[in-house]
């Protein structure tokens, strides 16, 4: 079976032993994780994760099941890049010196449509938000006048179809 | 053995005034009846240890020897009940004696409640003495677990984690309790745990499944049953039978399945897998259905999944969505309970003889009995065999004993040849294969059945592995009766170094001490045996005892267990020598 990029997407109960729960699901089966992101999510005190991975769908189906088996995971879902709308955020420091000495680099800036964060006498900082490529691209344009700086974040991502997950609650509740 | 009678919650008072969290930790075992517990005390969970202390006419607390006796003891205790086993432990080594025993309840899906102490919340992180991260160390392999820092959160978590071990499919759960929430005082009161809001214990069973399922049994021409523990947790072996006996599809079992069926049902065609008998397992690749009933096709039971029953459709009854289509892909689903699922599709079932098919069975046991069975247990050579010793343990108790086993050849054969006529009484590390579980989890499971009589048969190399133990049957006079079965080999190594290794037999020869003194040592009446009169004679004085026994059987150094499926074979390949 193919390998493919999988967004999985997890609700679940704030808890602090979760995450290593989670994590143990992907190490239990030699299989790396891509990208991870834990943030607040629609529903008062439940967490979201956003997991990207790059396996087959058998093993993402398999492992959604287990991860759906832990006590605190309310629901989780795995979907294809055509059914989620997802980005990615970056930063990159650079140093301020090559902001005046070398104009090219404001074209580079305005071309990307990305934005300066920050500006002062020794760095500045700009915010890309978009897809891998574009990011990526970015970087490649901007490596050459020196990146002091450089990290990008997990991948966050919404679902187009919906998730219904205060649905699931209420049910759980009843 | 002296009977051990606690008092019930009902006549235990509610405080009256706040309590410490050491306090209301034994308040809520008493709360849940968990009467009986293993463990073993140290600095960080002595509080606790002090309330036991006060509160003993309710709990009755069983010191082990080691804290792997403890964890397998519980295990024990809870497969032969059927409740939770609970044990106990201090932090760091304590704690992490635990952990084999944890991993094989998760595995085997046995319901505990582990309570670990940990050093006080202030010192959490600093390398403190005897501080280990045991809930990142046994998070793998527990069901869930829970590190309590406040004394207020023990009630409504330890409700919680008795709950969760026992619901749906059971498994392990370790509560670690920071000893300053061991004496923090706070106002008690308990409420048992109905539901946690994220977890649903059993899914539901969707009629149309159950219709489908009906459907393709009703319209199979060689249907085979193949059932699991999922019978024995879920309490279901009546609806099972009923089921069995309705369809009159023969019926073969996994080893943690085992007793759930009587082993003289005429229905009931032997165990599957490995070492498992010869007609279910060649039939699993000549059945047209499989139903698959409460297991969840370990590998041990499936050998090579690429040739494993590919021409039969597949039917599975399972309470876990995680296991289906896990290992084998099936054609019907049927979630839920099969104590539920089961009584429900019972009656939509056509009773049929499947004469031709039940023939087939018949021919290929008797081709089993003439190579493998007739020379284990009716053999004509001097030296003894390990199956014949399980046969005079049979005459002797009727098959009404509970038999726990350790892991290698002796368990093979004790499960190949053992007779059940009761529920729960296969009692063995079934998933992990732990070596050292049968002695402790045999005093756990004679605690836990003190009216059954409870035979542990172990090798020489299991037996050596939790041999402090003794100490703890002693102690407690526990009247297991221990049958080591002595090839003076790690047996079942030994076989795959000679099958597979040429006969290099690599660290397999077993220079062993003298047993009978060291049970003796123990003041525990004990015996050596190595021909056949005296073996035969010898197992009958250990079950007419009514005290623990050390039976050592010196059986025939190299004999190999048959038949076999090689690792990673097909069931069709079973071999019969
Ligand atoms: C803790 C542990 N270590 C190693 C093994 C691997 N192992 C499986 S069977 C076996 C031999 C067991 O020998 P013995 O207890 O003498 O029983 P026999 O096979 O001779 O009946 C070994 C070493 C195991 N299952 N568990």
């Amino acid at each position: 079976m193919e390998q493919m990029t999988y967004t999985i997407s997890i609700y679940a109960e704030n808890n602090v032993g979760l995450l290593s729960r989670v994590s143990a699901i992907f190490l239990k089966r030699h299989i790396n994780i891509n990208s991870l992101n834990i943030s607040l999510s629609e529903i008062e005190n439940v967490s979201r994760f956003v997991i990207v991975v790059h396996i087959t769908e058998e093993q993402v189906q398999k492992i959604v099941k287990q991860i759906e088996k832990q006590i605190e995971v309310i629901k989780a879902f795995y979907h294809t890049d055509e059914e989620t709308i997802f980005q990615e955020s970056a930063l990159y420091k650079v140093s301020s010196k090559s902001l005046f000495e070398q104009r090219h680099i404001q074209n580079v800036i305005k071309k990307s449509h990305a934005n300066i964060v920050t500006v002062n006498p020794d760095f500045f900082v700009i915010e890309k938000t978009g897809f891998r490529e574009e990011t990526e691209q970015l970087y490649n344009d901007l490596a050459p006048f020196g990146l002091l700086q450089f990290v990008r974040s997990g991948r966050i991502s919404v679902t187009k179809s919906a998730m219904e997950i205060s649905h699931i609650l209420k049910e759980l509740s009843d | 053995m002296k009977s051990i009678k606690t008092k019930s919650i009902q006549e235990l008072k509610s405080p009256g005034q706040p309590i410490i969290g050491a306090e209301a930790v034994v308040r809520c075992l008493v709360a849940e009846g968990a009467n009986l517990i293993y463990g073993y005390p140290g600095g960080a969970i002595m509080p606790v240890y002090d309330e036991l202390y006060k509160f003993q006419d309710y709990i009755h607390h069983v010191l082990v020897r080691h804290e792997q006796g403890a964890v397998h003891a519980a295990q024990g205790f809870a497969r032969v009940s059927g409740n939770v086993g609970v044990c106990m432990a201090t932090s760091g080594p304590g704690a992490t004696n635990l952990v084999t025993g944890i991993a094989d309840a998760m595995i085997d899906s046995t319901p505990l409640v582990c309570i670990t102490g940990q050093v006080p919340s202030h010192l959490l992180g600093s390398d403190a003495f005897q501080e280990t991260d045991i809930i990142g160390i046994s998070t793998p392999v527990t069901k869930w677990s829970y590190q309590v820092t406040r004394a207020e959160e023990i009630p409504e978590i330890l409700a919680k984690a008795f709950y969760i071990a026992r619901s749906g499919r059971p498994g392990p759960v370790l509560i670690d309790i920071t000893k300053d929430a061991q004496f923090a005082s706070f106002d008690y009161s308990y409420k048992p745990c109905r539901s946690v809001r994220s977890y649903k214990p059993v899914p539901e069973t969707d009629l149309n499944d159950l219709k489908k399922a009906a459907e393709l049994i009703n319209s199979a021409k060689k249907p085979l049953i193949v059932w699991g523990q999922g019978v024995i947790l879920g309490k279901a072996e009546e609806e099972f039978k009923a089921f069995v006996e309705q369809s009159g599809i023969p019926a073969a079992w996994t080893i943690l399945g085992a007793s759930a069926l009587a082993t003289e049902h005429p229905l009931n065609v032997g165990m599957v897998g490995m070492h498992g008998n010869y007609a279910p397992n060649l039939l699993t690749n000549e059945c047209d259905l499989l139903i698959a009933i409460g297991m969840r096709f370990d590998d041990r039971v499936t050998g090579d999944l690429n040739t494993y029953a590919k021409q039969a459709k597949i039917i599975h009854f399972e309470i876990d969505p995680a296991e289906v289509n896990k290992n084998v892909t099936v054609d019907v689903a049927v979630m839920g309970d099969v104590k539920n699922t089961l009584a429900a599709i019972t009656p939509m079932v056509e009773s049929q003889a499947y004469k031709d098919w039940l023939h087939r069975f018949d021919e290929l046991d008797k081709i089993e009995f003439d190579k493998v069975i007739d020379t284990e247990l009716n053999p004509t050579k001097p030296g003894l065999t390990m199956g014949e010793v399980i046969k005079a343990i049979n005459a002797s108790s009727g098959g009404d004993a509970a038999i726990v086993t350790d892991v290698g050849q002796h368990q093979m054969i004790a499960c190949r040849y053992a007779e059940f006529t009761t529920s729960k009484s296969n009692i063995t590390s079934g998933g992990l294969g732990t070596m050292g579980f049968a002695l402790p989890a045999a005093l756990g499971a004679k605690m836990g059945a003190p009216e059954r009589e409870v035979v542990a048969v172990i090798g020489d190399g299991g037996f050596q592995m939790n041999i402090q133990e003794l100490g703890t049957i002693f102690q407690t006079q526990a009247a297991v009766k221990i049958v080591i079965l002595n090839n003076d080999f790690l047996g079942m190594v030994r076989q795959w170094q000679q099958l597979f290794f040429d006969k290099r037999y690599a660290s397999t020869e077993m220079v062993n001490p003298d047993f009978v003194q060291i049970a003796k040592g123990y003041f525990i009446e004990a015996k050596r045996v190595d021909n056949r009169e005296d073996m035969n004679a010898a197992v009958e004085e250990m079950m007419r005892s009514d005290k623990p026994y050390l039976l050592e059987v010196c059986v025939e150094k190299e004999n190999n267990v048959f038949p076999m499926i090689p690792s990673g074979a097909s069931v069709s390949d079973i071999r019969l020598e």
